[in-house]
């Protein structure tokens, strides 16, 4: 090897990088790095023509200065004048630079593309290597349009050199990925798949990843490649250590062609040939055995070298699933993995004994190293392996070892890492309830699992406990007394309160019977802890005191004192002041019996799907199952029935069978879009529920004064509604309900709809009939969105029915195509009095749009039709991708958007307050990115995004430009499409 | 495949980067600062895998230098981390006994054995003699 002197002949590039060895502070880093930018410049500006040589060395101190972190904006055009060079120091350099720094939609890619065209056609192998490996490394659908029809030729060209063909495998597999359309592989696909046949072995390391991807998208036409790369596999494993000589590394041969075959054959099930199979289980016994072996050399690299092969043989073992045999010796050496002083190694065997526990034949091998592994929980220094320990338990867990696995577990929380707490509760919570036989033992771990996380015990696990205790009568009195206990702890987590409040207001009467805990006790106890917690939980407590009421009369004049103390009747929190207000009057007012019924216990709730797992499904780990597509859409949960704010005990008001609230929405998993066909519902005021469920007779007199208690009185007593859709005779609605054709939009029907603008949850209408709930999701030119039609009458609605339609404005296009494809099943006829009906939409963004959406609803209400059209809160922002850039991309896409029809503005004065975070919020909703940074004034708001439709993407800009003295605004759009721009600005302009 | 391939030294400083699926300089910037508080500060008997992200990390400590790999699920960690080494190793041979200096003042060379190695995040080429072939090639051509 020669010897390399530094910087190899280019001096003033190896004085440049002295230079900036020997800057003391950033500042002069970056001072001598302007200076040497400001020198390039010049040269590649001036007057003399530079020579090759110097191209090369300015070319390559910006490559140095790239590197650095700095951006480069010239430069590129001597970067590919270099590639004409017929030398090949100044070609590499030229393709380097441009593999590094152009990207794929740059402006010089047909300049390039006809440098690589001669580079390819030059025979010279060298050169052709470049070539190729400059279009796998920018890969733009110009390049894969230019040469996807010459790289498959090249490949298996019987006199293409070896080294060429590595380039073109992995250059396909780059235009393949990119392009996938203009890459036919049709002719080629049995000689590409031969390529594993090949002498070299540099070129079938090459070939497989490209066979790996192609199998991987078309399985049926390269399944042939199975038997390939089991004979390839079969003769790497029984050759000598020196067979394969510059491919034997650390005595151990070709390991990595040995990991990528492996890996290939796990794109395919067992093959069906009994000798292919026959063959590769001898491999895999081969690579097991040799595990045991004493080792050929003792460096490290050759052990690991031997165990990255054998790791993926084991991933392959467990992929078939169907060895029994191989399914066990592999659980055994990871077994003694286990125990290795090697980390990787132990972090490696955790992981994969993880996949091997959920199969059948290796559970049990998997469950006697449970000892190992609990150990491994204890004592392991490093928390990616903890974690590792924590994923095994909880996959080997079963009903055997369960209280085992969470007792450690639960310990370990005590100590365990805050990064990885949250995911260990939601575990803990899971399995407890899975294996649980024992229910007292299962709130048991869930009252611990607060004690000692409380933090990290998120809302799907409390509301589980209740929903638990709730279902299940022969815990209830413990949990009632296992919890009145955890809260005599003078410093209890605020989880605890409100578990407490839930299940003493339900169930407190089940310990009234004993003196330390009498009604009282179990009162003062829960008010001893309200004024530490959240208004939230406040609201709960309440709850639970007027349930207090109901259950124990005795506690009626305290409870009564508290509600009435300023503290609460006065409140500044309207939530608070509003539950203190109204369970004082109901205390008050209503019979015995009317706040029996009102209050009666918690019904069942039905059966779901746990909420906890699907919340640990989001997280990553194994044992996590794929997400579903939309799970992991915008927005979470969202409060459904608009009573979100209530906070999560609206459900405390246990009517017989009213209120289905939003947190135990949620906690029903509702996500999971099961149809809730006769689901209770829950209207917007408790009070309304309450009285419609408890009989006409409920509305006395003496009520309507009350402010609050408007909402009280029947629909049919509102002689003065504003509702055209009130009930009544027929010949009191307008004329336009009689008519079976859909009513003429509300006139509200924008004012409804922009709301929805940034949001996309809550109730989109409601009267007193009936209330509709939305909660969509959008992924890029997809939406889906669940109505909910709630009955808030207690006589059904008959023929209900709903159409969803586009406006006419629409099918005046000139092709007969619709910007918006929006697909639903009818719902059921019949919508029983108090029940809620759900329909499904999924929605299509073809092009852009205006016009929203039409939704009209007709249903029999009392014999009268009542027929009504609202706006769907469908707005083209719905498809945005939000885009993130930097200010100098920001302004450069700005400039390019000026010509007059692409920008929309308005100047319009402030309707709501002009608070920052509001506005973000706001903002953030529309589906745009929020830059920061961007704009030199930090005043205004600058987003990105690009509207995804079917047919086409539009890429926005925002610009939103308060003026807090005058309170006004100036919004400014810009869009490559004249009507996106026009559109969005009419939307926001609603907004602000 | 491996999303990039990052040569930091000891105070964090990027010597070479070569990233195989594109990543906007602002985000780089802010990716290297993160991955090398990631591995820099991990002591020689914590593992050498970091999860980070949706992907991993394979880091590898050498004298002044850390040598950081990004992967995805369809690597094998062991493999990825000896192919660390055998890049090193063939480092070792060109430039007889390697030194971070050697890697900043040739990094035109240092991406040619890497380009030769690794090709858009797959591993082409293994074997070191053939890896240096174009390079001993062309220093015979600039010797004679």
């Amino acid at each position: 090897m020669p010897a390399v002197s530094k910087g190899d002949g280019m001096r003033g590039l190896a004085v440049f990088i002295s230079d900036i060895r020997n800057c003391k502070s950033k500042e002069a880093e970056i001072k001598r790095i302007n200076k040497e930018l400001a020198n390039i410049r010049s040269k590649f500006k001036g007057d003399k023509a530079l020579d090759g040589y110097s191209k090369k060395k300015y070319v390559c101190k910006l490559l140095f200065i790239f590197l650095l972190g700095h951006d480069i904006d010239f430069g590129h055009m001597e970067a590919v004048n270099l590639l004409s060079s017929n030398k090949y120091t100044e070609k590499q350099i030229g393709y380097l630079f441009i593999s590094v720094l152009v990207n794929s939609n740059s402006e010089l890619i047909r300049l390039i593309n006809n440098a690589i065209k001669n580079d390819l056609s030059s025979r010279n192998p060298t050169f052709m290597c470049l070539a190729l490996h400059c279009i796998a490394n920018v890969g733009s659908r110009e390049m894969a349009e230019a040469f996807a029809g010459e790289i498959p030729r090249i490949l298996v060209a019987g006199d293409t050199m070896d080294s060429v063909k590595q380039s073109a495998a992995l250059c396909l597999l780059r235009l393949y990925k990119t392009s996938p359309d203009l890459v036919l592989m049709g002719e080629w696909t049995s000689r590409v798949v031969h390529l594993l046949n090949d002498q070299h072995m540099g070129v079938v390391t090459a070939a497989i990843s490209l066979i790996t991807c192609l199998s991987q998208k078309n399985p049926d036409e390269f399944k042939t490649c199975v038997s390939l790369a089991v004979s390839r596999l079969s003769r790497i494993v029984s050759s000598a250590s020196t067979d394969l000589q510059d491919y034997t590394y650390y005595f151990v041969p070709a390991p990595w062609l040995s990991c990528k075959l492996l890996r290939l054959l796990q794109c395919y099930p067992p093959p069906e040939d009994g000798a292919v199979k026959g063959r590769l289980v001898e491999c895999l016994e081969t690579i097991l055995n040799k595990a045991q072996e004493p080792p050929k050399s003792k460096k490290v690299q050759h052990s690991n070298a031997k165990n990255a092969i054998l790791f993926e043989a084991i991933s392959l073992i467990i992929h078939y699933d169907s060895e029994p045999n191989l399914l066990v010796r592999a659980c055994n050496q990871l077994g003694q993995f286990l125990q290795h002083r090697e980390t990787n190694l132990r972090y490696l065997a955790l992981e994969s004994m993880c996949t091997l526990a959920s199969s059948e034949f290796s559970h049990e091998a998997v469950k006697t190293h449970i000892e190992t592994v609990i150990n491994a929980l204890k004592t392991e220094r490093d928390v990616s392996v903890r974690q590792r320990a924590a994923d095994l338990l909880y996959a080997m867990c079963d009903r055997s070892n369960a209280k085992q696995i969470v007792a450690e577990m639960l310990s370990y929380l005590e100590t365990a890492d805050y990064s990885i707490r949250e995911e260990m509760v939601l575990k803990v919570a899971i399995l407890a309830e899975k294996y649980a036989v024992d229910y007292s033992w299962y709130v048991d771990t869930i009252l611990n699992l607060i004690r000692i996380a409380g933090d990290y015990v998120s809302e799907e696990v409390w509301y589980r406990v209740i929903q638990i205790v709730i279902n299940r009568d022969d815990v209830q009195g413990y949990a009632a007394k296992t919890v009145f206990e955890a809260l005599q702890a003078p410093a209890c987590h605020e989880n605890m309160v409100k578990v407490g409040g839930y299940i003493l207001g339900e169930f407190g009467n089940l310990i009234a019977g004993d003196p330390r805990s009498s009604p009282l006790v179990q009162f003062n106890l829960l008010h001893s802890k309200f004024h530490l917690c959240s208004v939230p939980t406040r609201a709960l407590l309440l709850s639970a005191y007027i349930k207090f009421i109901n259950l124990f009369p005795e506690t009626k004049a305290t409870i009564q004192e508290v509600l009435r103390s300023d503290s609460q009747i006065r409140n500044s929190d309207v939530e608070l002041q509003q539950r203190a207000v109204e369970y004082l009057k109901l205390s008050s007012i209503a019979s015995t019996d009317v706040l029996a019924t009102v209050l009666e216990e918690m019904p069942p709730f039905p059966e779901r799907e746990s909420s906890i797992l699907a919340k640990l499904k989001k997280k990553k780990g194994p044992g996590a199952v794929p997400v579903t597509e939309l799970e992991d859409g915008k927005r979470e949960g969202g409060e459904l029935n608009g009573g979100g704010d209530r906070g999560p005990d609206s459900s405390a008001m246990a009517t017989s069978n009213a209120s289905t609230p939003s947190p135990s929405a949620d906690l029903l998993g509702l996500r999971s879009a099961a149809p809730v066909s006769a689901a209770p519902t829950s209207t917007g005021s408790l009070l309304v529920d309450v009285f419609s469920e408890s009989g006409s007779g409920a509305p006395s007199a003496g009520v309507n004064d009350d402010g609050f208690l408007r909402d009280l009185e029947q629909p049919t007593e509102t002689s003065d509604t504003l509702l055209v859709e009130a009930p009544g005779d027929s010949d009191s609605a307008p004329p336009s309900t009689a008519s079976e054709d859909p009513a003429p939009p509300l006139p509200e029907a924008d004012e409804l709809l922009n709301k929805f603008v940034c949001k996309n949850n809550g109730v989109l209408f409601e009267n007193q009939l009936l209330q509709i709930g939305i909660k969509s999701e959008y992924r890029q030119n997809l939406g889906r969105m669940y109505l909910f039609y709630g009955n808030k009458t207690s006589v059904q609605f008959a023929s209900f029915s709903t159409t969803v339609s586009c406006p006419g404005e629409l099918q005046s296009h000139i092709l007969p195509l619709l910007p918006l494809n929006v697909q639903t099943k009818p719902v059921e006829p019949l919508v029983e009095g108090g029940a809620q009906v759900q329909q499904v939409l999924n929605i299509e963004c073809i092009t852009d749009f205006s016009e929203a959406p039409l939704l009209n609803i007709k249903f029999r209400y009392g014999g009268a039709l009542q027929n009504l059209t609202l706006k769907l809160p469908v707005t083209i922002n719905k498809f945005f991708q939000p885009t993130e850039m930097a200010s100098h991309d920001f302004f450069q896409r700005w400039k390019q958007l000026s010509q007059p029809q692409q920008e929309a503005q308005k100047i319009f004065k402030a309707n709501h307050g002009m608070d920052t975070e509001v506005l973000k919020a706001k903002l953030l909703g529309l589906g745009t990115a929020l830059l920061e940074n961007v704009d030199p004034n930090p005043e205004n708001y600058v987003c990105a995004g690009v509207i995804q439709t079917k047919s086409q993407q539009v890429g926005c800009l925002l610009r939103l430009e308060p003026n807090a003295q005058a309170q006004m605004y100036r919004l400014t759009l810009r869009s490559s499409k004249d009507t996106v721009s026009k559109r969005l600005c009419d939307l926001l302009a609603e907004q602000f | 495949m491996i999303k990039f391939v990052l040569m930091v030294n000891r105070q964090g400083q990027t010597r070479l980067s070569r990233y195989y699926q594109p990543v906007a300089l602002r985000r780089r910037a802010a990716l290297e600062a993160d991955v090398v508080r990631g591995c820099l500060y991990r002591k020689k008997d914590q593992c050498s895998f970091v999860e980070y992200k949706d992907f991993k990390l394979v880091y590898r400590h050498y004298a002044s230098l850390y040598i950081v790999v990004g992967i995805t699920e369809s690597e094998n960690e062991l493999s990825v981390y000896e192919l660390v080494h055998n890049f090193v190793e063939v480092l070792d041979k060109y430039f007889s006994r390697v030194s971070e200096l050697d890697i900043m003042f040739n990094m035109d060379k240092v991406h040619l054995i890497l380009d030769e190695m690794i090709q858009n995040g797959h591993v082409v080429e293994t074997s070191r003699t053939r890896i240096l072939a174009p390079l001993s090639a062309l220093d015979t051509l600039a010797l004679s």
